[in-house]
């Protein structure tokens, strides 16, 4: 029966070894899924793009490796888990994905722009690939402590790459020190020390690179005697509490850490945001960790803020298709954001808040070419706590 | 010996082993914690694949077992303790205040007719309404009123209107204690709660339904009268969508197993539904047809030949409602052609699963061992498919596993005869 296949598949097509290997690589429930359609019908990429996830997975299972090392729509997952959270499989179809890249990757065979990207983190330790000496930058003529001065290291800051690096992001870094500081908090960062948490290169499939920064980040943090840390960027945060192995650190992204002090009534504002605000559900903070409560709870504790949500939220909210190395590889034709920021205009949001650096980029870039400037703008929790003027009880 | 068996759940399956017991001659308690016994059958409008009336096979059973002089049923009761003492069960069942006296009420109406509050009614699955003095459905049995009291506002008018002077307000719960043999626990099954599958909308966007709602709305005695319209504005749907395994063999539901009656229902529903409107387009989205029983399969090729009912193999992933028409928008791939897309429809059926009813507090009282599914467990599926672990209990309906209404009524009666082994001289 094998036979007549490979004669009609061509000899070589057929070659149940790559399935073998797929399931050595972390797709080891390839053979389990059912191919119902769900992963390809709930994706937020494949509904506007190339990538077909149950076709991928199908050819998996029969071994077509050619076929599918060769499909292009493999770079355009974003990584964003719905497809993960509804299979009824369990087969994890992402992380299927995320194995077919790291094969890929042994090869060499990756997009220019992503080498680029793993390339400056290899080098520089971001994928921006702009030097070490320039990370800390953003905090110069700030208040804040670097870890390794002689005092112990209360609470970590980790500020990830795009918040040390992006223009744009770096007002956000900025505006949690100054919440921070306001709080009366004893933290500090790493400075030049810090390197990309991996996150992004665990997407990718660069699995042996993430290795290599998840051990240096632990033993960075081990000599500074860490075990406190509160993120940035949720894919800073997912990459300590679910991908280091390590279960000895209190990790937790600044929307937990603060809406917290809001419970214990330490956190007010002294002005107001009058403004229609509503929330793109980061999927690295809601569909992979079940955060969705706490940056909402902020977000409605500001005075003079109308809370909409919108169409689809929470655990039906749509990827900004900013992660999974999708910042790095660009794909034509319509965006989800865009699509979103017309959503949010037509319910009478002036503004969309976001709690990622990929999510902040992308809606700017979506409120721009939907041309929704000064209609519509997007801002990061931290910003929109700053311009409310926090006070510490 | 006692020569009286007790039966604990008063569907299809509770129903035929206490006619079955009673039958033979032994005195048979029937339980129901609804005022009135049918469970599930009795709301459904059809039964697959013959399209014999539903309520053309249950009405008789139910008035049988209602009128026969071996049957005793508790109508709106709980089985509460159960001792067992070497061969004797000492059952205690509370009989919850119906505040009508079951002596007096003659199920002339009136009460209800006159009755200013009128609440959602759980028969018809919440699409019609009933008042907070009530009978589930008309053909129910007994034919006696219940207060809700929870929606009752005191009014009294009933108490006014009422020429049998049934109505007593200060009814309390009653103990009644009786000893049996044998037992048959037929509790049947609950609806998976389709809200827990959010991408669904269901609860959210008015015009997704589950099966058994539409089952109502396809029902001459339902709340649209047998008119097919959808929630949301009353218009007729001409195009409906079902969506298969809602709660079923899903890891993220937690129920792996197959509820076995889904295919089916659904493909029956598709063809009454085109049976009452003709014009109507159905498709229903699978992952995979199970026509296994009797006569199943060529209803399946009958559904798709002659009604022209379509089947697209893809699991739906996604359900968006447009707001200003409240029509729904299906994202899915169609898994045989590779295509996705997004399909719009007027109505949405959830083909919802079979799941254990939890909040039965019977698994507290009889220690009957439950299956990584939820549902009890017989002592061996083949061999003893009725009997359980504890002796002189047994089994019956979808209290073992999701089971259609034959499978039911033959576990019924084979748990009765097994039952009157330990009742007999």
């Amino acid at each position: 029966m094998i036979g007549a296949q490979r004669s009609i598949m061509g000899p070589n097509e057929l070659d149940l070894s790559f399935t073998e290997a797929v399931v050595k690589a972390g797709g080891d429930k390839v053979n389990l899924c059912i191919q119902c359609g769900t992963c390809s019908a709930c994706c937020p990429s494949g509904t506007r793009t190339a990538l077909r996830t149950r076709q991928i997975i199908r050819r998996a299972q029969l071994g077509f490796q050619e076929k599918v090392l060769l499909d292009k729509g493999l770079w355009l997952c974003t990584t964003c888990s719905t497809c993960t959270n509804r299979c009824p499989r369990d087969v994890d179809p992402m992380g299927i994905l995320i194995s077919l890249r790291s094969l890929l990757v042994e090869e060499g065979q990756v997009p220019t722009t992503l080498r680029d990207a793993l390339g400056g983190v290899y080098k520089y330790g971001n994928p921006w690939g702009i030097m070490r000496s320039k990370r800390s930058e953003w905090a110069n003529g700030l208040n804040v402590k670097y870890a390794g001065g002689g005092e112990k290291v209360e609470l970590l800051y980790f500020v990830g790459c795009a918040p040390s690096y992006d223009s744009r992001v770096q007002h956000v870094a900025r505006a949690l020190v100054a919440n921070l500081n306001a709080l009366g908090v004893d933290f500090s960062i790493l400075g030049n020390e810090e390197s990309c948490c991996g996150n992004e290169i665990y997407s990718i499939g660069e699995k042996g690179l993430f290795d290599i920064l998840a051990e240096e980040n632990l033993s960075l943090l081990d000599r500074h005697g860490v075990n406190r840390i509160v993120t940035t960027s949720p894919h800073c945060f997912n990459a300590f509490k679910n991908r280091y192995g390590r279960k000895n650190f209190d990790v937790r992204h600044y929307t937990q850490y603060l809406a917290d002090l809001i419970d214990e009534e330490k956190l007010s504002f002294s002005g107001e945001v009058k403004k229609v605000v509503t929330f793109q559900d980061p999927c690295y903070l809601g569909k992979h960790n079940n955060v969705y409560d706490e940056p909402r709870k902020i977000i409605e504790n500001i005075p003079g803020v109308k809370f909409v949500e919108l169409p689809t939220s929470r655990g039906r909210s749509v990827c900004c298709e900013g992660g999974g190395g999708r910042m790095w590889v660009d794909n034509p034709g319509e965006r989800a954001t865009e699509s979103r920021v017309r959503d949010a205009v037509n319910m009478g949001a002036e503004m969309i808040a976001v709690a990622c650096p990929f999510c902040l980029l992308t809606y700017d870039d979506a409120i721009k070419t939907t041309g929704n400037e000064g209609v519509i703008q997007v801002m990061d929790i931290n910003e929109l706590i700053t311009e409310a003027g926090l006070v510490h009880n | 010996m006692v020569k009286a068996g007790l039966v604990i759940g008063g569907g299809i399956s509770g129903i035929q082993s206490a006619l079955d017991l009673a039958d033979q001659g032994y005195t048979v308690y029937l339980v129901e914690k609804n005022p009135s016994i049918g469970g599930k059958m009795a709301q459904l409008d059809k039964t697959f694949p013959t399209l014999d009336c539903a309520a053309c096979i249950m009405t008789p059973k139910m008035v049988d077992a209602g009128r026969h002089p071996n049957i005793r049923l508790f109508t709106y009761s709980e089985t509460q303790n159960i001792e067992k003492d070497i061969e004797i069960f000492k059952v205690k069942i509370v009989r919850k205040p119906r505040y009508v006296d079951e002596t007096k009420c003659t199920g002339c109406g009136l009460c209800a007719l006159h009755c200013p509050i009128e609440v959602r009614n759980e028969f018809d699955e919440d699409l019609g309404v009933r008042k907070a003095i009530y009978v589930p459905f008309p053909q129910a049995v007994p034919l006696i009123y219940t207060i809700d009291k929870d929606s009752c506002i005191d009014c009294a008018l009933c108490e006014r209107i009422c020429q049998a002077k049934a109505i007593d307000r200060a009814q309390q719960p009653k103990e009644v204690e009786v000893e049996v043999g044998a037992i048959i626990v037929s509790t049947g099954f609950e609806l998976f709660d389709a809200r827990k599958k959010e991408e669904y909308g269901y609860g959210v966007y008015q015009n997704v339904i589950t099966g058994l709602a539409l089952e109502r709305l396809l029902s001459a005695s339902g709340p649209t009268a047998g008119h097919i319209v959808r929630p949301s504005d009353g218009r007729i749907p001409l195009r409906v969508a079902f969506l298969q395994c809602v709660g079923s063999r899903d890891e993220k539901s937690g129920n792996l197993y197959c509820s076995r009656v889904c295919c089916m229902y659904a493909t029956k529903e598709a063809i009454l539904l085109k049976e009452h409107v003709p014009d109507i387009d159905v498709t229903i989205y699978y992952m995979d047809i199970r026509a296994y029983g009797k006569g199943f399969e060529e209803f399946y090729q009958r559904a798709k030949q002659e009604f022209g009912i379509k089947y697209i193999r893809g699991r739906v992933a996604e359900i968006i409602e447009d707001p200003y028409t409240q029509n729904l928008f299906l994202k899915a791939e169609n898994t045989e052609t590779g295509e996705l897309f997004d399909q719009e429809v007027d109505m949405v059926v959830l083909s919802a699963g079979l799941v254990p009813p939890w909040n039965d507090n019977l698994r507290n009282l009889l220690p009957i061992p439950i299956g990584d599914d939820g549902f009890f467990v017989t002592s061996n599926p083949k061999s003893e498919p009725v009997t359980t672990k504890m002796e002189r209990v047994f089994i019956a309906g979808a209290t073992e596993g999701p089971k259609d209404i034959p499978d039911s009524v033959i576990q019924a009666s084979a748990a009765a005869m097994k039952a009157s082994n330990f009742l007999k001289d």
